[in-house]
């Protein structure tokens, strides 16, 4: 420990200001809600996001984690061009999004009365995406187990995974107390959510959906590109959470 | 009848706070609201949303809290009963009402430099000031440190009193200029690299020091690390408007653009450039290697910066005037000490709002986003970028400092 | 039971735009000056700094910025013979939240309206006669013309940066702008932004087929600037990631960029956030307001007093507070008698998708306002004779991002999933891109806001009930604009092109725009508009609507914001001119 004495007297006035807050504004903190005589500003005070881990599935059970592995596995399938949406990580985008706030609905309208509507009117049910999905891969393997006795859709043949699917999507299976074709496209539109979102999210994994397209990622500044007409991008694409070519160890 | 009334005219002559005696007292007391603002009394001595000069900020040391008192004049928990003699000697001998030492948070040692009538004209000023009833207990430091008698040896070793002393060989203009400096704006306390003891080395005038998270830059000219590539232009601009071509003020600096130095007279401003751009440079610091662009670090860094950096700062490193600090070629970047970078880059940083340059644009915080390597790769690319030259930074101070910015903020 | 603050001199309801500009002039004139904002405090390097932004789900898909219809909604109907039933998730429009509201997280586009849209229906009726407009079309003259809020156009502008090129600079036309513009007092505040590749060819194919194509007008700062509030902008990097998100490095004309770093100076102004205005308060006569009562977050009720109260909320939102308020006479579709709620209006638009053959064309290279417009086919700038509609939009190539969650083109007849469409995807990324129109709303008798019978806000408060639909004149008037728009695509030498013309029945379950007018207009005569020449309500003189889309008599074939910031500039030097002067009822 340092002598104290010289520590004390390393003191000059400004190094025993407390926080810059102090400083730079004579009024409210940044959350305050009164504003006024200068801009509020804080250290650290914005929300970055949280990025996704790897791990045990947050919401799906193992079966259903496994119908949906399959699932996203066809409906962008593996090929020659990068992975498929199992390996690209959308199964764990899903799961992670079901077990949030967009599971729940938050932040929508969700006050009775619920009346059916007209098209134009927009989605009038009152179960929320994590609802959707419970009720949807429940009456999905119900499905199976009668259409395809001691099978699950998970070891059905990739065909057969495609005839599923392609009849969800038309409607032409039905599915006991669940739209089909609604809760397909629900299924579909988050599949391809994932597959295109920053990966911190859990999909996309290592930018394969990114580097299916050429879409160069989370990148801030192409002026001196906006000119070069017909020519290629260079850079490869770059997730908020960076990119491989950020690390110092190899 | 008479006599009374001259004996009464006379007997408040001597108690009176004009003791410059040529000056009406509206003169006085707006000579002494302008020293105030040089010498940015309100900083300590007004709590924010406190009332003004009330006193109540509190000063985290190393060592407990020491609070800034209350000199407004009210006469029982303010200054309203300080004679002349001593609100002279608490500005200019570090001794308060009785005697008691003062500790150096109150920079003494610096105001020493200032002339009894200006600190007089302050006393009028404050004498002004609403008299607010806010008794503050200064001393909250544990013991032993509560103890003021430690002061006597650290004065001893770190404190000369005594007047500024005008230099004949320059300008009335430098010496103004100086005066400020060294005397009510006290830009030692900060910039002036500190002994082992907390004294300033008197060596190294000016050369920069750091303070609990902040690296006060060094201010000499030094063209690498200093104000040396500045004109007096540049210099000018930055204490009055907050910003220049090269950079925007934030942190502590901010806070006495806002309160002092945007306050101040373009002739003051104009003087206080003079000065330090003639104050000769303490012993610069040699000149480190700069670090080969092709190793791994400064690939990493060259990737990092192009995909986070530059829609700002640019590939070039030239920021934008007056809103993204240039990078190339700037003194504060390439500082040995790299403090404020490593705070600024992690924790973010917001600039000074002027009259002049409403703006304060701010820095975003990166800490969530790189890690200790990434950040480290990253400074140590920009300190050798562009013909910039700088020791690499290591991933253990990334680590220090993200540890003490949790711990202090 | 609400609390009493201390009085003001002025309360100001939203803290976006028009709040902003208003909170500045008054303060800046001396008043006293609180503006109440529902939504949170917002600043650019604290909530959309350029380090987690450019995040597409977070913000365009998941629309963190954006108003939760929990906090809000509406109910919607295309007429009065449905029920109307609540928006339960915003699709088709995507009302702000915050400090700066759309302001900060709007594309940029810039437009004015035409001469001849400021007396749209005297100038029809004059040139194709007065049985040209279908009976149940209620569009009127704005009480203000061209000329009038021309010097304002231009303050906004200036207050923005805006990049362009001018058309038309009094009188003179100038090669390379807009030559159907209304004229200038002078050229744009900074140069064009720089063309992408597809802006290009369209505008070489426009201009082949006797066009003239120009640069959109663009609050994405081309350059560096400093507005006449000393504050500085910076200069736009063509992110794509405009819309729906704020602008991380401050070349983003916005509330945040454009006016808070000085408004906040004032120390006669505060702003009170987090809190929701709730009703304007009117005493016994019932014609002068006395202030606004608000709920803060813990559910506390306040009334704060003001002599001015100024509703500078969303569109959608100054209706409805009006109709909360009991300030003006609300609608009755049935009767066609009272005025709050009258003449609600949107956009149409419409698209054309382009697949070209071995183009590389960086769409994700984009900026919110970025691309080649011709207006050859706007308002009245072409002869509508024996086409059987009214009213015209503008056309162009100015595609703002290629995100791909958003905007994955693929050939007609692609499946949605599946290797083929997998294939599809990769190899049509970057050789396609979007055209559009985007065209007039025309009032009419059956498009309306009322209060909703049955729905409630979390308050108890009905909801606000939208009744629309397209009429056959916009329907019509896309098919025929779209088709217009082909033509120049198949110059392209494409692939393929999608013509999409705005179809039937409007659905707020698909994207189109924000642009929601009308409500609390603006006129001459107040049996037909809510507030006067100088946006103050007929009703209660201490009550002023400035600018907001509200205001609008009906849609012409632009984005709103340049009129909007106009007219806020206008109500300002109304109220500092006129009203304050003399307070009481300017007209």
């Amino acid at each position: 420990m340092a002598d104290p004495i010289s520590s004390l007297l390393r003191i000059s006035r400004r190094s025993l200001l407390a926080s810059t807050a102090a400083f730079l504004s004579s009024a409210s903190s940044v959350r305050a809600a009164t504003v006024s005589q200068g801009l509020p500003w804080g250290p650290n005070t914005a929300t970055p996001p949280v990025p996704v881990r790897p791990g045990p599935w947050f919401f799906f059970t193992a079966d259903e984690a496994a119908i949906v592995e399959a699932a996203v596995d066809r409906l962008i399938p593996p090929d020659e061009r990068g992975p498929g949406g199992k390996d690209a990580g959308c199964a764990v985008f899903i799961d992670r999004q079901l077990a949030g706030p967009f599971g729940r609905s938050d932040g929508l309208y969700m006050k009775p009365p619920f009346m059916p509507g007209a098209p134009t009117q927009g989605y009038q049910l009152s179960d929320a995406p994590a609802a959707r999905y419970r009720a949807g891969l429940k009456a999905l393997a119900a499905h199976i187990n009668s259409a395809f006795p001691g099978k699950s859709f998970a070891t059905l043949s990739p065909q057969d995974q495609d005839k599923v699917l392609a009849g969800l999507e038309s409607g032409s299976i039905a599915l006991d107390g669940v739209n089909a074709a609604q809760f397909f496209a629900l299924l579909l539109e988050n599949t391809i959510e994932g597959f295109f979102a920053d990966p911190i999210y859990g999909g996309n994994r290592n930018m394969a959906g990114w580097k299916l397209v050429g879409f160069p990622g989370a990148r801030y500044d192409y002026r001196d590109w906006v000119e070069r007409h017909n020519e290629p991008y260079p850079l490869p694409p770059v997730s908020i959470m960076g990119r491989s070519d950020w690390s110092v160890r190899e | 009848m008479r006599r009374a009334l001259f004996a009464a005219i006379g007997f408040a002559a001597l108690t009176g706070a004009a003791s410059a005696q040529d000056l009406q007292r509206f003169d006085l007391i707006e000579r002494g609201r302008y020293l105030a603002v040089l010498g940015d009394c309100a900083a300590c001595h007004t709590a924010p949303g406190g009332q003004p000069y009330a006193g109540g900020l509190a000063l985290q040391t190393p060592f407990g809290k020491l609070v800034a008192p209350n000199i407004t004049p009210d006469r029982e928990t303010g200054i309203g009963n300080w004679t002349e003699d001593e609100f002279v000697a608490a500005m200019r001998d570090g001794r308060g009402r009785g005697g008691k030492r003062l500790y150096p948070a109150m920079p003494y040692p610096a105001y020493t430099k200032m002339t009894r009538d200006d600190a007089l004209s302050i006393r009028a000023y404050l004498a002004t000031v609403n008299p607010v009833s806010h008794a503050v207990e200064v001393n909250q430091l544990p013991f032993p440190f509560n103890i003021r008698l430690s002061l006597v040896f650290w004065n001893a070793l770190n404190f000369t009193p005594g007047r500024y002393q005008p230099n004949p060989q320059k300008s009335a203009e430098w010496n103004r200029g100086a005066y400020i400096v060294e005397g009510a704006a006290h830009c030692g306390t900060c910039h002036t690299p500190k002994t082992f003891l907390g004294g300033d080395k008197s060596d190294a005038p000016l050369a920069g020091a750091t303070l609990q998270g902040w690296f006060a830059p060094n201010i000499t000219t030094d063209p690498r690390v200093g104000i040396g590539g500045w004109s007096k232009d540049d210099l000018i601009e930055y204490l009055k408007t907050g910003t220049n071509a090269w950079t925007l003020a934030s942190g502590p600096m901010a806070e006495a653009v806002f309160h002092s130095t945007s306050k101040m007279t373009d002739a003051d401003i104009a003087a206080i450039a003079t000065y330090l751009k003639d104050s000769g440079v303490g012993a610069a610091a040699p000149k480190p290697v700069t670090v080969a662009l092709d190793g791994k670090a400064m690939r990493a860094g060259a990737a990092i910066y192009k995909d986070s950096c530059a829609a700002c700062h640019r590939d070039s490193g030239n920021g934008e005037v007056n809103l993204f600090p240039r990078l190339s070629g700037s003194a504060l970047v390439q500082s040995d000490d790299p403090t404020t970078l490593l705070r600024v880059v992690l924790q973010g940083s917001r600039a000074v709002s002027t009259s002049a340059k409403p703006t304060a644009p701010a820095m975003p915080a990166f800490d969530w986003r790189l890690n200790d390597d990434q950040a480290a790769a990253l400074l140590t690319y920009v300190r050798n970028s562009w013909g910039n030259t700088a020791s690499p930074i290591s991933a253990g101070s990334v680590a220090s400092a993200r540890a003490s910015l949790a711990s202090a903020p | 039971m609400a609390r009493k603050l201390p009085a003001k001199d002025v309360v100001i309801i939203g803290l976006g735009w028009t709040g902003s500009i208003l909170g500045y002039e008054l303060a800046k004139a001396g008043l006293d000056v609180v503006a109440i904002e529902r939504g949170p405090w917002r600043d650019t390097a604290t909530d959309f700094p350029p380090a987690y932004v450019q995040d597409e789900l977070r913000y365009a898909i998941r629309l963190d910025l954006f108003l939760r219809p929990d906090q809000e909604t509406l109910t919607f109907r295309n007429n009065a013979g449905q029920t109307a039933l609540p928006i339960r998730s915003f699709v088709s429009f995507l009302p702000g939240n915050g400090v700066g509201g759309a302001g900060v997280h709007w594309n940029g586009q810039t437009w004015r309206f035409l001469p001849t849209d400021f007396r749209v229906r005297s100038h029809l009726e004059e040139r194709y006669g007065k049985d040209a407009l279908p009976a149940d079309m209620t569009i009127q003259d704005w009480p203000l013309s061209y000329d009038d809020i021309e010097p304002y156009y231009d303050r906004f502008e200036k207050l923005c940066g805006t990049s362009g090129k001018a058309g038309n600079i009094r009188g003179v036309k100038q090669p390379g702008g807009n030559p159907f513009e209304g004229w200038r007092s002078s050229e744009y505040p900074t140069p064009p932004l720089k063309q992408g590749y597809g802006a290009t060819l369209f505008a070489e194919a426009a201009r082949k087929a006797g066009h003239s194509p120009f640069p959109q007008p663009a609050s994405n700062l081309s350059e560096a600037y400093v507005n006449p509030l000393g504050i500085k902008l910076g200069q736009c990097t063509y992110c794509g990631f405009c819309e729906r998100f704020g602008c991380g490095n401050y070349s983003k004309s916005s509330p945040q960029t454009c006016v808070l770093p000085a408004l906040l100076r004032f120390p006669n102004f505060t702003a009170q956030t987090e809190s929701e205005v709730t009703k304007i308060n009117l005493d016994g006569t019932g014609t002068r307001a006395t202030g606004v009562t608000y709920v803060d977050t813990s559910g506390n009720e306040w009334e704060q007093p003001a002599s001015l109260v100024l509703v500078c909320a969303f569109a959608l939102f100054n209706v409805r507070l009006l109709l909360l308020s009991g300030i003006g006479k609300p609608y009755d579709s049935q009767t066609g008698q009272g005025v709050v709620g009258r003449n609600y209006a949107y956009q149409t638009t419409s698209s054309v998708g382009v697949i070209l053959r071995d183009k590389v064309l960086n769409t994700f290279i984009a900026t919110g306002a970025h691309g080649m417009i011709i207006d050859d086919y706007n308002g009245d700038n072409f002869d509508h004779s024996g086409l059987g509609f009214v009213g015209g939009g503008y056309m162009g190539m100015w595609q703002t991002n290629a995100r791909p969650i958003e905007t994955r083109p693929v050939p007609a007849g692609t499946p949605k999933w599946g290797a083929q469409w997998k294939k599809a995807t990769a190899e049509t990324f970057n050789r396609a891109m979007s055209l559009g129109t985007h065209a007039s709303s025309y009032s009419y008798r059956d498009c309306y806001l009322d209060l909703d019978p049955t729905y409630k806000d979390r308050l108890g408060r009905p909801l606000m009930r939208m009744t629309f639909d397209f009429h056959d004149n916009e329907l019509k008037m896309s098919a025929y604009l779209t088709d217009r728009l082909a033509e120049i695509a198949r110059a392209l030498d494409p692939v393929e092109i999608t013509p999409s013309p705005r179809k039937g029945p409007y659905t707020i379950d698909i994207y189109q725009t924000t642009h929601n007018t009308g409500g609390t207009v603006m006129g001459a005569d107040p049996a037909t508009s809510v507030i006067n020449r100088y946006c103050q309500s007929w009703d209660v003189h201490n009550v002023f609507v400035p600018g907001g889309a509200s205001v609008f008599p009906q849609n012409h074939g632009y984005n709103p914001t340049d009129t909007v910031g106009a007219l806020a500039y206008w109500t300002a030097d109304a109220i500092k001119g006129r009203y304050l002067k003399n307070p009481g009822p300017l007209m």
